[in-house]
């Protein structure tokens, strides 16, 4: 009923030896890494009080995606994973760049034959009328 | 492969195998990988799914901007960074558990497992709370919303008590599966039961996290009041003598009047207010944040699941899959939400 886990620091990458192919997360690291995230979400909460303008959305989506890659790279343990993983999960977010990206592209492609702001509730089909006859 | 639990054999009889181990697999490294290539493809399934309602947000941030400058002061930032806290500590407490696991420590596994259920039940508890109250607004999706008005008065619909109905029940049946594993006196049982009960009341924790939180914001009516402290919230809501001049002239930050704005005025911002709009945002809130809700739901039961086993004791440092799958899953719900909160909530 025992099993031999007690050496297997997260050092030791597991394969090789004996079968064993767990490696546990020493508990510092998962602290850190959780006090880290904190920290960033607290930082992202200050800068939203400041009116930065354009950059905010920017600097909000950046702290974001450190606070990500930190969950994926240590508490999802990607990084001690197999490099398949690793190549199919950055490659769903290739996949999301490309769809984000392409959809925006196309919504500034018509961006003038949009109405901008839909019509009052009262005088909706008048103006519905004009919007597509042009 | 000494080290199994059980080693008890089972009905296939050519080759022995321990329970734990699916025979079409040649060792438990093998099946573990397997297992988590399996869960990784699942994972790039929901990053996909989710980024579809990313992009319909995106897309109409991109047009119409000042809908989201509107609509976002009516979303409780406060609450909203309390629950990203609760979901951060439930992701540290399940990679926890993880390790627990592996080193084949039960009641650390088991403790750690009840901290992540219960943080999903202080997370939904604090979302009841947001629904709710934005609900007594009229800040319904799409053709539902109502346009918002200075001094308007509040639904009386107790939508709180509707959604706390269902985890009410659960409290009283998991208290009575708790006693009748006194009764009975069972290991097991008081094992399962336990991080149950706790959970349970963790909605409520979080309703009540949620309820003293939201009356410290003390908003008025339209949230623009936000600044007037003296103001309870429930004070404000039926006070319809508050003169929005009044409301006006203590706000500084622009947001604040464009919330003050009536529906019915001729600024430009009355266009914002109506269902084409500020309704489509929250139709784009409610998804959003619906589906994350549904996933965390989802979460909570495959962890009951894991809790089970786990009272089972049937982890060890060669069958941790399970735990390791549903806490790649876990984190998942985490990273959606660390994305939700600044673009939905923070936006100034």
């Amino acid at each position: 009923m025992s099993t031999p886990i007690a050496e297997h620091s997260h050092e030791a990458h597991g394969h090789g030896h004996d079968g064993e192919f767990s490696h546990p997360m020493p508990i510092w690291m998962l602290l850190t890494v959780f006090v880290t995230l904190l920290a960033l979400t607290v930082l992202t909460v200050y800068q939203s009080t400041f009116n930065l303008g354009n950059v905010e959305i920017w600097l909000s989506l950046t702290i974001a995606t450190i606070k990500a890659g930190l969950v994926i790279a240590f508490f999802m343990h990607l990084l001690w994973d197999k490099p398949l993983n690793m190549i199919i999960i950055l490659s769903s977010l290739i996949f999301v760049a490309l769809f984000l990206g392409f959809t925006m592209m196309d919504a500034q492609g018509y961006r003038e034959n949009l109405i901008m702001t839909p019509t009052l509730e009262e005088s909706q089909p008048a103006v519905i009328e004009v919007a597509t006859s042009k | 492969m000494t080290t199994a639990v059980a080693p008890a054999p089972t009905e296939h009889d050519h080759h022995e195998h321990p329970s734990w181990l699916a025979h079409h697999f040649d060792d438990a490294e093998q099946q573990f990988d397997a297992g988590k290539m399996g869960m990784w493809l699942f994972l790039v399934t929901e990053v996909l799914f989710f980024s579809g309602m990313f992009c319909a947000y995106a897309l109409y941030r991109n047009r119409n901007p000042e809908v989201f400058e509107f609509c976002s002061t009516f979303l409780n930032e406060k609450l909203g960074a309390i629950n990203t806290g609760v979901l951060l500590f439930s992701s540290l407490t399940m990679a926890w558990a993880v390790r627990a696991s592996q080193l084949k420590e039960t009641k650390t596994l088991i403790g750690m497992l009840g901290a992540t259920l219960g943080c999903a039940a202080i997370f939904l508890g604090v979302k009841a709370v947001e629904y709710s109250h934005k609900w007594a607004l009229g800040l319904f999706p799409g053709k539902f919303y109502i346009s918002q008005v200075a001094g308007a008065p509040h639904s009386e619909v107790p939508y709180l008590w509707y959604l706390s109905i269902a985890p009410l029940v659960m409290l009283v049946c998991f208290i009575l599966y708790y006693i009748y594993g006194i009764v009975t006196a069972s290991k097991f049982h008081l094992r399962v039961a336990g991080p149950l009960v706790i959970a349970a009341a963790c909605f409520f924790g979080g309703v009540g996290l949620g309820l003293v939180l939201e009356a410290e914001e003390g908003h008025g009516d339209t949230h623009a009041s936000a600044s007037h402290q003296e103001h309870s919230a429930d004070h404000a809501h039926t006070d319809a003598a508050i003169p929005t001049v009044n409301l006006l002239s203590t706000d500084t930050a622009p947001l604040n009047d464009v919330a003050t704005t009536p529906a019915e005025s001729n600024t430009p911002d009355s266009s914002v207010n109506q269902k084409g709009m500020a309704g489509l945002f929250f139709s784009i809130y409610y998804c959003m944040t619906g589906v994350h809700a549904f996933h965390i739901l989802g979460g909570m039961l495959v962890i009951t699941w894991l809790i089970v086993k786990a009272a089972n004791l049937e982890f060890h440092s060669k069958y941790y899959g399970p735990v390791d799958n549903v806490g790649l899953y876990w984190h998942l719900v985490d990273f959606i939400w660390i994305f939700l909160f600044p673009l939905l909530y923070l936006i100034t």
